[in-house]
Parts: C-alpha cells; sequence; structure tokens
C-alpha cells in the first residue's frame, strides 16, 4: 500500500514537474518560433556570466520579474476572490494532467507501474470536468477585478469556452464509440489494433473531420490566437487586466497549460498515444511479412516503454509546434464571427460527425 | 472643375477563399516555410555553412552595425595640415552660416605670415544642431567635415554635448575611420 502510494507521488512528481518546465519552456518557445518564422532572431539577451544559451535564461528573467513587481489588488475588487482566481485557473490545468497516458505499463521486478498517475476508467471525463472547471478561475478574474473591462473580458471567455466545450465533447463522442471506452489509456492501447491487417488504427485516421474539429474547438479551448477574444489586447485587455506580478504570469501560464494539455489530448486521442507503429510489448513486428504478431525485431522491456514514452513526448511537442504555428500565423476572429463559427459550423458539423460515426458503426 | 472619382470596388471572394480552410492552410504553409527555411539556416551557420544566406534581417546592435552611406551626414570633425594642426582658417564662415548657432570660433593671429588667422578655440554644440551640412558646404578650406560615420552622440548634461577643437580634431569612436 505504502509502496503504491510512493509510486504514485514520484509518478505525480515526474508528470507536475515536465509539465510546468515545458510550460516554461512555451515562453521561450513562443519567443523564438515566432522570431525565426518572422525572419528575426528573437530574445537572446538574457545571459548568465556572458553564456546566453540561445535565450533559454529569458524564461527564468521572466520569473525573476514576475516575483519582484507589485502585486496589486484593486481597492474596489474582491479582495479574496481576486486573489483565489489565478491559482484555481493554474489548479484545474495542472490537475487534468494526472488522467494523461504517456506509456504503457512498465514492469520492475513483480511492480506493474501504470505509466499514468490517476488510472481512471472514465478519464477522459475527468479532463473535460477539469478543463470545464477552468472557466471558473477566469469569470471570477473577471468579476472581482470590479473593472468593466475585466468583466467583459471575463463574460467573453466564459461564453467562449462553453460554446466550444460543447463541440469538444460531441467530436471525441466519435472517438469513445469507435474504441468504446472513456479510459485513456484504454483508448490509446486500442489504437494498436490493425485495420486491414496492417495499418494502425490511430483515431485521425477513422475520425479525420473528428480531428479536424477537435482541433478547432481545442484551439478556442486555450483562448489563444486566433481565438483571443478573452484577452483582446487591442481592444479590452481581458479579464487579467487588473492583474499584476505572478497572479497576472500565473494566467499566462494556464495558456501554456492548455496548449499542452490540448497537444496531449489530440495525441492520445488522435495519434495513438504512446504507441509507436508496429511496435508491441516485445518488440517490432511486421504484419504483412507471413507470421503476422511474432515480434521480429527483440527490444529488451525497458527499451520498449522508454521509446513509447519518447513517443509520447515527440508526438505533443509537434502539436505544440502546430499550435504555436497557427497562433503566429492567423488574426484574431471578431467576437461574433467566433460565436457564428461555434455554434453555426463547428457544433452542427460536430453532430453530423457522430452521426455518421453511429451509422457506419451500426452498419 | 468637376472632382474626379474612381470608384474601387471591393474584392469579391470565391468560394474556395470563402471556404476559409484553404486558406488558413496556405497560410501555415507561408509561416512554417519561413521557419524551416530559417531555422535550417541558423542550424548551417553554427557549423559554419551558407554563411552567405541571411538567416534574419536583424541586426545585433551594437555589436553589429548598420552600414552607413558615405554621404550621409554624421558628428563633425576638424581636419588637419600635414603638421597637424587644424586646416581652419577661422574666417567665420560656418558660423555666420550655421542656421542653428551652434557653432563658436575665437580667433588669433596665425605664426606663419601666410596664413592669415588661425582659431583659438572651436566649439561646436551637438546639442543645438541640426546635421544640416551647411558649415561643410560653406567651409572655403575644407576644413570641417561630417564624415566621421559617429551616431551615437549622447552624455549625461548640456555641458557634455558641447565638443572643443581637441575632440573636433580627434574623434573618439571613430570606426568607420580607423578601419581605412
Amino acid at each position: 500500500m505504502i509502496a503504491t502510494i510512493f509510486i504514485q507521488a514520484i509518478l505525480a512528481g515526474i508528470v507536475l514537474f515536465s509539465v510546468i518546465s515545458f510550460a516554461a519552456l512555451h515562453t521561450w518557445l513562443e519567443r523564438k518560433q515566432s522570431a525565426v518564422m518572422q525572419d528575426r532572431i528573437g530574445a537572446n539577451r538574457a545571459s548568465i556570466f556572458g553564456v546566453r544559451a540561445l535565450g533559454l535564461f529569458h524564461p527564468i528573467a521572466d520569473a525573476i520579474k514576475m516575483f519582484m513587481k507589485e502585486d496589486y489588488i484593486p481597492p474596489f475588487g474582491d479582495r479574496f476572490l481576486h486573489t483565489l482566481a489565478p491559482f484555481l485557473s493554474m489548479t484545474f490545468a495542472l490537475v487534468a494532467f494526472a488522467a494523461m497516458p504517456f506509456g504503457d505499463i512498465l514492469k520492475m521486478g513483480d511492480l506493474e507501474i501504470p505509466l499514468q498517475v490517476a488510472p481512471i476508467n472514465v478519464g477522459l471525463l475527468y479532463i473535460f470536468a477539469m478543463m470545464s472547471m477552468g472557466v471558473y478561475g477566469v469569470i471570477l478574474a473577471g468579476f472581482s477585478s470590479n473593472s468593466n473591462y475585466a468583466f467583459l473580458g471575463g463574460l467573453r471567455a466564459s461564453s467562449q469556452m462553453l460554446a466550444y466545450e460543447i463541440t469538444l465533447g460531441a467530436t471525441i463522442l466519435g472517438i469513445v464509440m469507435i474504441y468504446g471506452t472513456l479510459d485513456l489509456q484504454e483508448i490509446a492501447r486500442r489504437q494498436g489494433d490493425l485495420l486491414w491487417g496492417w495499418f494502425p488504427k490511430w483515431g485521425f485516421f477513422v475520425q479525420p473531420l473528428g480531428l479536424f474539429l477537435f482541433l478547432v474547438a481545442g484551439i478556442a479551448e486555450t483562448k489563444r490566437i486566433p481565438y483571443d477574444i478573452p484577452e483582446g489586447e487591442s481592444e479590452i485587455v481581458g479579464y487579467f487586466v487588473e492583474y499584476s506580478g505572478m497572479k497576472f504570469g500565473m494566467f499566462y501560464f494556464t495558456d501554456f497549460l492548455e496548449t499542452i494539455l490540448i497537444a496531449c489530448l489530440t495525441t492520445v486521442l488522435f495519434f495513438g498515444g504512446w504507441q509507436v507503429p508496429y511496435l508491441n510489448r516485445a518488440g517490432f513486428y511486421f504484419p504483412w511479412v507471413e507470421g503476422g504478431n511474432i515480434p521480429v525485431i527483440l527490444i529488451p522491456h525497458t527499451m520498449v516503454v522508454l521509446l513509447q514514452v519518447s513517443a509520447f513526448v515527440v508526438k505533443v511537442c509537434f502539436f505544440c509546434w502546430l499550435f504555436m504555428t497557427i497562433r503566429w500565423t492567423l488574426p484574431r476572429f471578431r467576437y461574433d464571427q467566433l460565436m457564428r463559427l461555434g455554434w453555426k459550423i463547428v457544433f452542427p458539423l460536430s453532430l453530423v460527425n457522430l452521426l455518421a460515426t453511429a451509422a457506419v458503426l451500426l452498419l | 472643375m468637376a472632382i474626379q472619382t474612381k470608384i474601387v470596388s471591393r474584392p469579391e471572394l470565391n468560394l474556395w477563399e470563402k471556404l476559409y480552410i484553404p486558406q488558413v492552410v496556405q497560410g501555415i504553409e507561408i509561416t512554417a516555410g519561413h521557419f524551416f527555411r530559417n531555422l535550417s539556416l541558423h542550424i548551417l551557420h553554427r557549423f559554419g555553412l551558407l554563411r552567405h544566406l541571411r538567416a534574419a534581417v536583424t541586426l545585433q546592435w551594437p555589436e553589429e552595425w548598420r552600414p552607413l552611406a558615405p554621404r550621409s551626414r554624421t558628428r563633425h570633425r576638424l581636419t588637419k595640415r600635414e603638421d597637424g594642426s587644424p586646416r581652419c582658417v577661422a574666417c567665420m564662415m560656418c558660423e555666420t552660416v550655421c542656421p542653428a548657432r551652434c557653432i563658436y570660433i575665437q580667433a588669433e593671429e596665425h605664426p606663419d605670415p601666410n596664413i592669415e588667422k588661425r582659431p583659438k578655440s572651436f566649439v561646436i554644440d551637438l546639442g543645438k544642431c541640426v546635421y544640416c551640412g551647411f558649415c561643410v558646404e560653406a567651409c572655403p578650406e575644407d576644413a570641417i567635415r561630417m564624415d566621421t560615420q559617429i551616431l551615437d552622440i549622447a552624455a549625461y548634461s548640456r555641458e557634455g554635448m558641447v565638443l572643443d577643437m581637441q575632440e573636433l580634431l580627434n574623434p573618439k569612436s571613430a570606426r568607420i575611420l580607423s578601419t581605412k
């Protein structure tokens, strides 16, 4: 029992640490990638003893700056809620990672460790619940600041997140129907099955429209450009307009965390999670060769697990890159365009996708 | 006279453009193309390859300076004779022509009887100077030029912006001149 708790604590620590560092790295990624895309060089001046390390010290400099800044609470705002909101926002974004499977079972002696912090059999529902709870942080921030701009931003954010969360939910129902489970680990595992005896049954192939809609709604969920209506620097600045210092930093951080969360979800639901094509627990196999599922190239167990985890990381990194590219390519939607897109195009399409999937499964 | 107007019609989007998605994909193609081109160039530059292709338009000031045109007007200098004394004959032409009135010359007798005068002091207040270049045009002796290529002129006080003859004869941090 104690051993289990100990192992879970270590797993949670690893996931928390890597997610937070990756989110901090996102500030660097954002600066550098946007710079490279726009033929610039990007922030590279922060240095320790003259070592610049491609500007990798800028996140640290950011953190120091944010800790040093004045922590301002607007005098007519709600002190308690104003302080609570960024913590809510960030906590729910972080907690959602608990149900994310980043590898298959790791065997150490007699121990069998599932590489997932919380092996819940309704993991998908859990993640969606946590993502919806994130709205509270946003709307409380807008409400407690006692500023019209922040309030408008909060309202916009909540209406946007509600609109796109419905789409998000309707989209993944297709995946749930095909794989027949809400357990994310199980969904990832079943994507190792083969179609027609040779093609990995990854989600993007069986649900192409689903993937597209999921990406559209998922990026809306992260509240970043082209869906950054709640923040809208050029018009209302947004729900965190009255925040300063590290509390503002936490809202900023939450955006990055949500980006990673959506990237993880896309990977798990549509791109096989930790699956490496034609790799099972013992090694690589080639189904089109005579003798099917017997591995041809044998690999030790630890190596297999390592391969799977790194496959997951590589996929997540790719989607983070894609989201960053989209963010630095597209202009922002207008509010009415956003709502029209959400309710009149993406949501009906996701229902069509749902019906079509159901019909195909029934036949 | 009747006002001539030209009606510019709004560009109509065709169906392909209205679909939005192909246009988005096209945009991402462009930005991703730039990304991969620049990223691979940056990496190649690390290994010293393809240095002639620039990966970024950024000039890393102050290590890297934007090249100035040779004719651009920069901080003044006084030219010297072969013996090192200033060419200036204190004719007061530059002081007279200066629209900002930032040149102050005091004349004195030149020891050489062939030359009438020389400047006892020659002061330019850069805080007032408008860099019009009239002093250079007016000078009959080619004694003042504005070709030091020094642009980073800054001081903590107004007095610091005042340059005396010593400074004008020997411009500090004259990068371009020292390389020539």
